[in-house]
């Protein structure tokens, strides 16, 4: 960007593509004058989301998200486990976020990306914090016996926002979520009852109330990018990699702010910037539990 | 409503500051900084030449490690090198040095509450003491909340982990200069006001959040006296040492 005359002469006659690789900031900011940018989006608005649940014939619970490009598959599987000794009526949630080396350029077999632990450690402090899950709910016997759920997302696709993503899936996996049936057997060991068996013995009755878990408040987030005055929603990883400072914003149902995550970053965020953000994030939040109860709905039919 | 503390601090009333420069001698820079019963050893050894391999060679990179005080190092520890990176990335002038790494090493003496701000405190110190060229300091506080919405600062751990929420912020230091007030507002609101990071544990309301950014303000704008004290005197001795 130290050039000083050149890009002057020569917009006129590069073609957009190398303008696009050669002077970056520039040709963003030639758009956002005009409040738009490069893909046609107007500022605050988000790439178009899919979720499609049940994406993962083996597991009890899955889903695959789309937001624009960037796509993550999420799945869980139930295993009994002993409860821990201080939390004797809980179960377990382990969450761990892969990023394969499809999903980006960047990504390569023997060097992990580095964002990968950072966004793992941020949903499950997100999922906790909201209080989605209620443990109690996946306990089998106090004390003896309560199920473990590990969620798996795998990124497919990194296109920017992959928080936002990764979140969205793991939200619809756990909604899609079934819990198998069981019942304690002769023997004080937990089996799965499958169809042949019939009514096996005392634990039916209560297990089959608890095949889905119940959703209380459900976290939704937006990513945003701050450059100047200027706020994009839902970057695209081009976008992410210029102006490098995001915010995200995960706010739950009942409009209680679960997180806000500014990693450092050039700009400053005032409090005129977090309250825009945490309005744009609010419209978000609508259209994301409209998709999702959509997804549900279309699952119950089936 | 009042809440008592444990330690019978109020609730605006941060723990007492320790901040000590140049303790390590291989390294080129070195702080460590106490808050209360939190302490943080950091070092910085730099500029080296070159840059990782997805780094951007035009600018200068720094490169952060966290040791924990105990255990192995899991997704906590790499969230916690993230962060101290890209909040001093923010405040170091990259455009100086480009195609340089500056590793700045954090060294976890013990975690009693306040672990994050005390690191990006003793981070800051640390690079002023190595003499990397930075825009403004950074000033680190953390603020929980309670179920009333009753806001304290700088909880120790059993108060972070009893209360509904807490937020860590870190924001520039506060601005002594010759110009009139007027001219250094962006936005209607004084440079220091902004929030350079924030991270949140737990949920809150928005306008609970918008408090303890308020609350977090008048903090740092204390804190940031203390520092200015702090990093001053010593820059008579450190003229010596260089000559």
């Amino acid at each position: 960007m130290g050039l000083p005359d050149a890009p002057g002469d020569l917009s006129s006659e590069v073609d957009v593509e190398a303008f696009r690789r050669l002077f970056p900031l520039r040709f963003y900011e030639r758009h956002l004058t005009e409040s738009i940018r490069p893909d046609g989006r107007p500022l605050g608005r988000a790439r178009d989301t899919t979720i499609a649940l049940g994406a993962v014939a083996s597991a009890e619970g899955s889903a695959l998200a789309k937001i624009g490009s960037t796509t993550m598959l999420a799945a869980i599987k139930m295993e009994v486990m002993t409860p821990s000794m201080d939390s004797p009526d809980q179960g377990c949630i382990a969450i761990d976020f892969h990023m394969p080396p499809i999903c980006s350029p960047i990504v390569r077999p023997g060097r992990p990306a580095e964002i990968a632990p950072v966004v793992s450690k941020q949903l499950s402090d997100t999922i906790s914090s909201s209080g989605m899950i209620n443990l109690k709910e996946l306990s089998l016997v106090s004390g003896k016996a309560a199920w473990m759920a590990y969620l798996d997302i795998y990124c497919l696709d990194a296109d920017g926002a992959l928080f936002d993503a990764a979140l969205l899936s793991a939200v619809a996996a756990f909604s899609h979520l079934q819990i198998p049936a069981v019942s304690l057997n002769d023997d004080g060991i937990i089996v799965v009852v499958s169809e042949e068996n019939g009514g096996k013995l005392e634990k039916d009755a209560v297990n089959k109330e608890r095949m889905k878990l119940t959703l209380k408040s459900i976290p939704f987030s937006l990513t945003c990018v701050l450059h100047k005055n200027y706020i994009l929603a839902d970057p695209t990883a081009e976008e992410e990699s210029i102006m490098e400072t995001v915010v995200t914003v995960v706010l739950d149902s009942s409009s209680q702010l679960v997180s806000l995550y500014k990693p450092g970053g050039p700009v400053l965020a005032y409090t005129s910037a977090i309250q825009d953000c945490v309005a744009l994030t609010r419209q978000r939040m609508k259209e994301l539990q409209k998709i999702l109860d959509e997804a549900n709905s279309g699952m119950e039919v089936d | 409503m009042e809440i008592d503390r444990l330690d019978g601090r109020k609730a605006n009333q941060l723990r007492p500051l320790a901040c000590s420069r140049n303790i390590l001698n291989r390294a080129h820079g070195s702080a460590s900084w106490t808050q209360g019963d939190t302490k943080v050893l950091v070092a910085v050894y730099g500029p080296k030449a070159g840059t990782k391999k997805n780094e951007n060679p035009e600018k200068a990179c720094i490169e952060v490690i966290w040791k924990p005080k105990s255990g192995q190092i899991g997704k906590s520890e790499r969230e916690y090198e993230m962060i101290v990176k890209r909040t001093l990335q923010s405040i170091c002038i990259l455009n100086i040095n480009p195609n340089t790494t500056t590793s700045v090493i954090v060294q976890v003496i013990n975690d009693d509450g306040a672990l994050l701000p005390c690191a990006i405190n003793a981070a800051c110190a640390a690079l002023v003491d190595a003499g990397i060229p930075l825009k403004h300091l950074a000033v680190a506080i953390c603020c929980c909340l309670a179920d009333s919405g009753y806001i304290i600062l700088d909880p120790t751990k059993l108060e972070e982990q009893s209360m509904k929420a807490y937020a860590y912020l870190v924001f520039p230091n506060s601005i002594l200069s010759v110009r009139p007030e007027g001219s250094l507002k962006v936005q209607g609101e004084p440079m220091e006001h902004g929030v350079i990071t924030s991270g949140t544990q737990g949920a809150m309301s928005v306008d609970d959040y918008l408090n303890c950014l308020e609350r977090g303000r008048a903090a740092t704008a204390k804190m940031s006296t203390v520092l200015r004290r702090n990093l001053q005197p010593q820059i008579a001795s450190d003229l010596s040492k260089a000559g």
